[in-house]
This record gives structure tokens, C-alpha cells and sequence, in this order.
């Protein structure tokens, strides 16, 4: 298959390493992976504040990109969610409306894209260590994705998965959210971190690395050893 | 900056400064958790039942016209007074009429949060009546001057200690760490306020529109003991709660408990068709109905968010919501907290000073989730933040995401800032924290991540070169 | 005083006109709209209650436990007369509430005790001071473990809330599955003269006001017995 890479701008600026782990992951078992240069920013930091108008700038730089795609895969829930849920509202009623929902139907986020589109669970992985699961909220609420990465944790030899608590609330990072209620945001992240320091586990792994970069932000000031990994580099590991 | 969204910063970081409370509240939700989840699983299919309670909302709400008429012709034929308020002083209005022209002198009154929305207690305080809230958390908040913290639970932001203190002061009873004992101090005052008054005032769960019923529903029984001793029965009513059918409770009343309280059933889930009838043994004598819009219809007129009219008000979505775990039920600011409160607040009260409440979210959807009803509550909250946005929009924000368009509407200027970036980074590690940082919100709690030396595009380009 | 009636309703249907709401997304697919839904469509969703009159008595029986709703089931009339009377000297009953009904006057006969009836009306002190309140009822509800109770079957709107413990009679053939029978045997035994009360009781009175611990007889019975006879 030709899959065509999305990777979120902060995924491209700060963790390159989660990009290429979708490519060997994809590669090794056997597939085409293509990376339109085009890309940008899926606009999804001025829909969430409400400016709807600057999103579409954005989003239609995205939708350019991937117009003569076979398939497009996403390493985040949340901007994956961003095509895949918003854009049809988003330019509901514009011009571009069909091209929109065009891409969404062919967008997968990448747990979600082996799983359910590929039918692969076992990618030949290994990695030893204790590892827990972090359910970005997107991801799980949005696109409905529980089972496809805990399917795939599950063959990674070496690995042991022990659920938090509270794999399923919120990080608090909310992209802007963050920023302007900070002190809400960081209670999250101080419940999220507890419930993942409580496991025991070595390592906090997410199919989001917004969600990452919140946890990881306090689990390192914090002083922390416990590591975040992205999913996608537990299953280039070998 | 509005009044209502600095007091809701201050009082959202005062809370969660606060380790202890929120653990507090965190301990007091994690019975019911896992009391709601037996219930749910108790269902044959609660997804199902979710789908059908939204089914029938969704008929109820858009022919509201028809079953609020259905029900007033049916429940006025059984001697009920139907009286329809367009707002809260008109609502208070006719409540106080109704007390000056029976001569009333008490007043009881069960949990209703409606009548916190129009401020019923302050109006009939000041004409001299004597109100009483029955219900043990509303009585408690009551004593303390205080609105309840939560739509379900009033007083659960209180120890037992706080309690047995405020009952020593305000009541003079004997100091005791035990809920039990206090709940029986509340009982014996009540008793005799049931006994002596003369106007019991409830809130309503469901109106029938086939039978021309009012439900309440409640664990108590302090309802009850309010709508049956005294002479008179006024009960608030928000236009949005009709249902069509008779029937039709019997999905929503086993819905409500288990969402609201993790119950199979609420204990005490009363049907009232009117006051006491002829050969009836009690019951009052009047029966009056306040059916309120208080701007109801301005949310009617939104087609988008006219779903979040179906809010059975069980307190679901404040359950599993983190921002009201962490700051709680006072930093809101509002009669109806936590997401249901921040969707219909700006309708209710004004988008301008409200619309932070909708900023105030990660949208992690745990709501929608959680709501029994399926109203899409987190797609509202980005929904009022677009329409603030577009009514009054914040310059900077503006400023910043036309900036952002710009960039990101053009890959080669992406492609150009992603360089510079790296060369600015250094800087961030110097300001890092301090005042000149611009994320220092985030980063006065976590480490701010460094930019990879390169970014993947640019890593691509080298290692895969023309490939497309 | 004039309320803003006709504003009001001008206001739904302006803001109802041409404006249609989008329609819920259901994962399941409801086949009619909920406007022609039978009244029965809820019974697929609900919790199962089984479907021989033994499996629903013990399904009222295991959720009474749960509830702490005290559930007797007795073969005759003369042991729930043997019943009521190790109640009433179990705790110490004085005087007791009932109401003019075929089998609550049954299980009452030859108890000595003063006795508040309601059905012709009754000072609020004199019923506040009872022990116990006896009552009958319309049905038992074996999905939920409720008792419906209205005006006629239970004397009135107070006697089965105000005195601190309230004891019901029943006979096996009142039990019924669910709510929607329930709401079927009101609509068929009154017609459209409903009493002016109707209420399901599930369980004793309770509250988890003070830091969500369970506590009974809130504001009403701390008690509720069902003694269940065999039709």
C-alpha cells in the first residue's frame, strides 16, 4: 500500500524520532511510505480557540497535501481527530466542503490504521520494560480507540502492560488550555502523573505526543526516571 | 477583562492550590464511580437506553409547544394553576402573591436548583417568610450561607467536622465525627418545620405531558414530607422538562440514579397529578405550577446546542469532569456548574462574560461521555468559543492566529520559521520560567521540551531526497 | 396576575420555526422516532427481570438486600399477623398509622394497639408520633425493587413517608417486571382519574449529603418491611 505520512508540526519541530518509527514500522511490513513536503499545521490550535476563519488557512494547506493520496496516516489522535472529526464541520456549508470530507474518510490515526486497516496486532517488536498506557482523550472519545494499541503493546516481547488507574482521564494538556488556565492544567497533569508513578511502571506510553509532552514536562521537572515513549517507538523497537 | 472570568481564574487557582480539597473531592466521587459503573453494567445495553433517552428528548424539545400545552390543559383540569414566568422576577413575583394572599407564614422547601437560578430565597427572606431548605446538603449550605457546590451533592466539598461545628454554632448540639448523628440532629429541626408550615416549595424531575404529572424524584423523602403537609404546593418548573409519555419515565428514572448517583433507583420517585382531589385523605389544597423560560427559549432558537434543553440535571457530567475535580463547584460562579453549566450559561447569562467558562476545558469529552442524554456537550464548548470569537474577539488572539494562518497557510514560510527556530531556541532556555518567557504558565510547573536539531522534514529531505 | 403566557409560546415557536435541530447520533438504530415509540421500546435496553413469577420474586428479594429494604414472603395471612406482631414488640411500637384497606386491615386484626387512621383525615402531630406506618400498595416492581404506592393504596400521601418505619403488605400477584407494567396497571386500574400521588418507594429513606456516606432514615422511614403473601 502507498500510505502517505501526516505528521503534526510539533511531532516534525520537537520529536522526529515518532516520525520515523511510523516509517520503519510501516516499511517493515512492507508498504510504501510517502511524505508530502507540503504539509503544515493541521489548524487545529485556532479551531480550538474559536477562530475558525484562520483555521481553514491552515487546514487548506493540509488538504492540498494530501489531495492525490491513497491513504493518510497520522501518529496523534488529536490532530488525526482534527481531519478526521472537525474538518467536516469546519468547512461545512464552504466550497471545499466535499474535498474535506474526502480527507477524512481517508485519514487513520496510526494504532487505529495497523489494527483495523492492515490487520496487523504483531509488528515483530521488542522492548523490555514495564510500560503503562495513556488513552489521549481524541483519540479515545473522538475516534473510538482503546483496544488497537493495547492489541498491539500486547505482541511487543519483552513487554509488560500494567493499566493506571486513570488511563483514561485527561492529561490536561488542551493546546491552549494550558497556557491560559495553567493551574487547572497542571492539577491534571499532577493526577495523571501520580496515577502512572503509582503503577511501578518504567515507561508512559500514548499515541499522542501532546499528551506526552504535557506528562513528560512534569515527570521531568519532577525529577522523574520514568521515560515517555510514543507507541509508534515501542514498535520500531527491536 | 470581564469581572465573572478574573473571579473564575482567582478562585480556579486559589482551588487548586489546595492538594487536600481536591483529593477530598476526589475521595468523595470514587464510591460513586464505582457504584455507577455496577448499575450501567446492569443494563442490558445502557448505550441503547442512551440513544432512546436522546430520541425522546430530541422529540420533546422540538415540539415543545405541543406537550407544554398537553400538559398544562391536562394538569389545569385537575385543579393545578399553571403559572408561566418569562423570567426570574416574574417567577418571584408571583410566588410571593401567592404566599401574601394565603397568609403564609413558613415555608419549606425541597432541593430545587431552579429556584437558586432565580434567587427565590433572598426575595421571600425580605418580604419576612421564614425559609427552610429541607433536603440535609441544601440545609447545610443554607445555615452557611453558602449555594451549593454541586447540582446533586450541595454540601460534599464539606468535612464532617465542619459540619458538627456548624450545627454546634447554629444549632447548639453536641459535637460528633459521626455522619450519622448529624444527619438525625438535621431530621429532628426538620420535623417540625414539615409540621408547621404552611407552603412547601419543590423543584420538578419530569413533567408528563400525556397525564399531566410533575416527578420528583429524591432519596430523602423530604419532597414528599414538603409536597404533602402543607396547605400549599408550588412547584418551579423549567419549560424544558416535559415528556411526552407516562411510559417514558420508565427509562429516564432508572437512567437518572444510576448517571447521578450510581443507584438503580432514586428512593422516592413521586407522580403528582394535581393537589389533593375530592375524598383524598391530604395533599395540599393548591397546587401551583411555575413554568419558567428565564431565556430557556434563546437556547431553543440555537438549533446547534438545542439538545443541552434534554439536561435531566443529574450531575453526570460534573462526576468525571477533571477541571470541576480540581477547582470545584465555586469557582464557576454560576447556579449550574461544571460542562452543562459552562454549554448553557453564556445563553442563559450572556456569552460576553460567560464565554471563558467554555475556554476554561481541555475538551476532553469526558462529559458527552458520561451524559445520559448524549447531549454533545464538548462540541458546544467549541461552539460558544467560536461564537465569542466571532462577536467579540480577544486582539491578541486574533493578532497571534493571523500570524499562525499566515505561517502555516504557506509551507515555505513554515518551512523557514521551523529554521529560525532553531536558531532562537537557546533563548527560551535562557528566559525559561521568567517573565519574559511567553509560555510561562506551562512551563512555571514542567520543562519545556527542546526542538530536535532538525526538524523531520527537513531529515526526510536529506535522507529520502526528491522522494515525494 | 397575568403571566407571559402566549410571549412564551410565541417565543418556542419562533425559535422552532425553520430551524431544525441536527438529530442525535445513535449508535444503535432506533426504528421509529421516540414520537411513535410504543411505550415498550425501553424494555430492550433496561436491566433483564426474568420471566416466571418465581425468578422475578427472587429478583425483588436480591435488590431488597441491596437496599436493606427488610422483605419477608409468608405463606398465609395468619403468619404475617405472626409477623407484624414480633415486629411491634421487637421495637417497642406505641401507636401506629394504617388506612382503611382489605389487607392491611387483615393483617391488623387483633392488634391492640392505638391506631391513627388516615383515610378521613388525621391531625399531622398525631400520625408525626406513630411508630410505624402500615400500608398496602399497587404493585411490586421486581426490576428496580420498588413498591408504587398512591393515594388509595396507601392512605394517603403521608402515612407511608412520616412515621419512621413503614411496613407494606403485598400478595404475589401485585408483583409485576418493570416500571412500564407499572405505569400499564395505573392507566388501566384508574382510567383517567389518576389519584393525585403516585410514588415508587425503593428502599428506606437515605442521604450521602455528609461526605457520601450512606446514611438511613434521612427524612423519612429509616426502615421499610414488605411482607410478600402468597395469592
Amino acid at each position: 500500500m502507498r500510505i502517505s505520512l501526516f505528521i503534526p508540526c510539533f511531532v516534525d519541530q520537537l520529536y522526529p524520532n515518532v516520525a520515523w518509527s511510523c516509517v520503519r514500522v510501516l516499511e517493515n511490513l512492507g508498504h510504501e511510505v510517502l511524505f508530502p513536503e507540503s504539509q503544515s499545521c493541521c489548524g487545529q490550535p485556532p479551531f480550538n480557540s474559536g477562530y475558525w476563519d484562520e483555521s481553514r488557512s491552515a487546514a487548506r494547506v493540509t488538504m492540498k497535501a494530501f489531495k492525490d493520496a491513497d491513504v493518510v496516516v497520522g501518529p496523534s489522535g488529536s490532530c488525526v481527530t482534527m481531519i478526521k472529526v472537525f474538518y467536516p464541520d469546519l468547512f461545512k456549508g464552504e466550497p471545499d466542503e466535499l474535498e474535506a470530507r474526502e480527507l477524512a474518510a481517508k485519514t487513520h490515526e496510526f494504532s487505529s490504521f495497523l489494527v483495523n486497516v492492515l490487520g496487523v496486532t504483531d509488528v515483530g517488536a521488542k522492548f523490555d520494560g514495564k510500560v503503562t498506557f495513556h488513552d489521549g482523550c481524541h483519540g479515545l472519545r473522538e475516534l473510538g480507540i482503546k483496544s488497537e494499541p493495547r492489541a498491539l503493546l500486547a505482541n511487543v516481547k519483552g513487554l509488560e502492560l500494567i493499566e493506571m488507574c486513570e488511563a483514561e482521564t485527561c492529561c490536561g494538556f488542551g493546546g491552549t488550555f494550558a497556557v491560559k488556565y495553567a493551574p487547572i492544567s497542571t492539577a491534571m497533569d499532577e493526577v495523571k502523573c501520580a496515577s502512572i508513578l503509582e503503577t511501578g511502571a518504567d515507561t508512559v506510553v500514548s499515541n499522542d505526543s501532546s499528551c506526552l509532552m504535557q506528562i513528560r514536562g512534569m515527570l521531568e521537572k519532577e525529577k522523574s526516571t520514568v521515560r515517555s515513549l510514543h507507541l509508534a517507538e515501542i514498535l520500531a523497537s527491536k | 477583562m470581564a469581572t465573572q472570568s478574573a473571579d473564575f481564574q482567582t478562585l480556579s487557582r486559589r482551588y487548586t492550590a489546595d492538594k487536600g480539597f481536591r483529593a477530598f473531592i476526589q475521595k468523595g466521587m470514587s464510591g460513586y464511580y464505582k457504584k455507577r459503573d455496577l448499575n450501567k453494567a446492569n443494563f442490558q445495553d445502557w448505550q441503547g437506553a442512551r440513544d432512546l433517552a436522546a430520541e425522546i428528548k430530541y422529540e420533546a424539545i422540538n415540539h415543545l409547544d405541543k406537550y407544554l400545552l398537553e400538559f398544562e390543559a391536562k394538569i389545569t383540569a385537575r385543579g393545578a394553576k399553571v403559572f408561566w414566568a418569562q423570567n426570574a422576577e416574574s417567577a418571584r413575583d408571583y410566588i410571593l402573591k401567592v404566599a401574601e394572599e394565603n397568609n403564609v407564614r413558613s415555608i419549606i422547601k425541597s432541593k430545587t436548583m431552579t429556584s437558586e437560578e432565580i434567587h427565590l430565597n433572598d426575595a421571600l427572606e425580605k418580604r419576612g417568610f421564614g425559609v427552610f431548605e429541607s433536603d440535609l446538603g441544601e440545609y447545610i449550605v443554607q445555615l452557611r450561607k453558602e449555594p451549593p457546590f454541586h447540582l446533586v451533592f450541595p454540601a460534599m466539598h464539606l468535612t464532617r467536622g465542619q459540619i458538627s461545628d456548624l450545627f454546634q454554632k447554629e444549632l447548639g448540639s453536641e459535637p460528633t465525627d459521626e455522619p450519622e448523628k448529624l444527619t438525625m440532629i438535621a431530621r429532628a429541626v426538620m420535623r417540625r418545620k414539615y409540621c408547621e408550615a404552611d407552603m412547601g416549595i419543590s423543584g420538578t424531575n419530569f413533567a408528563v405531558a400525556e397525564t399531566g404529572m410533575i416527578s420528583i424524584t429524591e432519596n430523602e423523602g423530604n419532597a414528599r414530607l414538603t409536597t404533602s403537609l402543607p396547605k400549599i404546593h408550588v412547584a418551579l418548573l423549567g419549560i424544558e422538562k416535559v415528556l411526552p409519555k407516562l411510559e417514558d419515565l420508565s427509562l429516564f428514572l432508572p437512567m437518572l440514579a444510576t448517571a447521578g448517583a450510581g443507584q438503580t433507583m432514586t428512593c422516592y420517585n413521586t407522580m403528582y397529578a394535581g393537589p389533593r382531589q375530592p375524598g383524598e385523605p391530604d395533599g395540599p389544597e393548591q397546587l401551583h405550577i411555575v413554568l419558567l423560560d428565564n431565556r430557556r427559549t434563546e437556547l431553543l432558537a440555537d438549533a446547534e446546542q438545542r439538545d443541552s434543553l434534554g439536561c435531566i440535571r443529574c450531575g453526570a457530567c460534573l462526576n468525571v469532569c477533571p477541571i470541576f475535580k480540581n477547582v470545584g463547584g465555586y469557582s464557576y460562579g454560576t447556579t449550574y456548574g461544571g460542562p452543562i453549566g459552562s454549554v448553557i450559561t453564556p445563553h442563559l447569562r450572556g456569552l460576553k462574560n460567560w464565554k471563558h467558562l467554555s475556554a476554561a476545558s481541555s475538551l476532553c469529552g469526558a462529559c458527552t461521555e458520561a451524559c445520559p442524554v448524549k447531549i454533545d456537550l464538548h462540541h458546544h464548548l467549541l461552539q460558544n468559543r467560536r461564537n465569542g470569537a466571532k462577536s467579540s474577539p480577544n486582539p491578541l488572539e486574533k493578532v497571534s492566529f493571523g500570524g499562525f494562518s499566515l505561517l502555516m497557510g504557506h509551507p515555505a514560510l513554515y518551512r523557514l520559521a521551523s529554521g529560525l527556530g532553531r536558531i532562537f531556541q537557546p533563548l527560551q532556555g535562557l528566559v525559561n520560567g521568567t517573565i519574559l518567557d511567553p509560555l510561562r504558565a506551562w512551563t512555571g510547573s514542567r520543562k519545556f521540551p527542546t526542538l530536535a536539531p532538525q526538524s523531520f522534514q527537513e531529515q526526510w529531505k536529506k535522507d529520502r531526497g526528491g522522494k515525494k | 396576575m397575568t403571566g407571559g403566557r402566549a410571549i412564551i409560546l410565541g417565543r418556542i415557536r419562533e425559535a422552532l420555526r425553520n430551524n431544525p435541530a441536527p438529530r442525535p447520533h445513535t449508535s444503535h438504530s432506533q426504528s421509529e422516532a421516540a414520537a411513535d415509540h410504543n411505550g415498550h421500546a425501553q424494555r430492550e435496553w433496561l436491566p433483564k427481570v426474568g420471566e416466571t413469577l418465581p425468578e422475578r420474586i427472587d429478583l425483588f428479594a436480591k435488590i431488597s438486600e441491596g437496599l436493606t429494604t427488610e422483605f419477608h414472603r409468608v405463606p398465609t395471612m395468619s403468619a404475617a399477623r405472626d409477623l407484624l406482631t414480633k415486629l411491634a414488640a421487637e421495637s417497642g411500637w406505641k401507636k401506629i398509622g394504617s388506612h382503611s384497606h382489605h389487607d392491611v386491615d387483615a393483617l391488623l386484626e387483633g392488634v391492640e394497639l392505638p391506631i391513627v387512621r388516615t383515610e378521613k383525615g388525621y391531625a399531622i402531630d398525631n400520625l408525626e408520633s406513630c411508630d410505624a406506618g402500615i400500608t398496602g400498595c399497587d404493585v411490586l416492581v421486581a426490576q428496580t425493587g420498588g413498591i408504587m404506592v398512591s393515594v388509595e393504596s396507601a392512605g394517603g400521601r403521608a402515612l407511608s413517608v412520616l412515621p419512621p418505619h413503614h411496613v407494606v403488605i403485598a400478595r404475589t400477584s401485585q408483583m409485576v417486571p418493570d416500571l412500564t407494567a407499572a405505569f400499564e396497571h395505573v392507566k388501566q386500574k384508574y382510567g383517567k382519574q389518576f389519584p393525585s400521588f403516585l410514588s415508587f418507594i425503593t428502599g428506606p429513606s437515605r442521604t450521602g449529603d455528609i461526605e457520601r456516606i450512606l446514611v438511613l432514615g434521612a427524612h423519612g422511614p429509616k426502615r421499610l418491611t414488605v411482607i410478600l403473601l402468597d395469592s
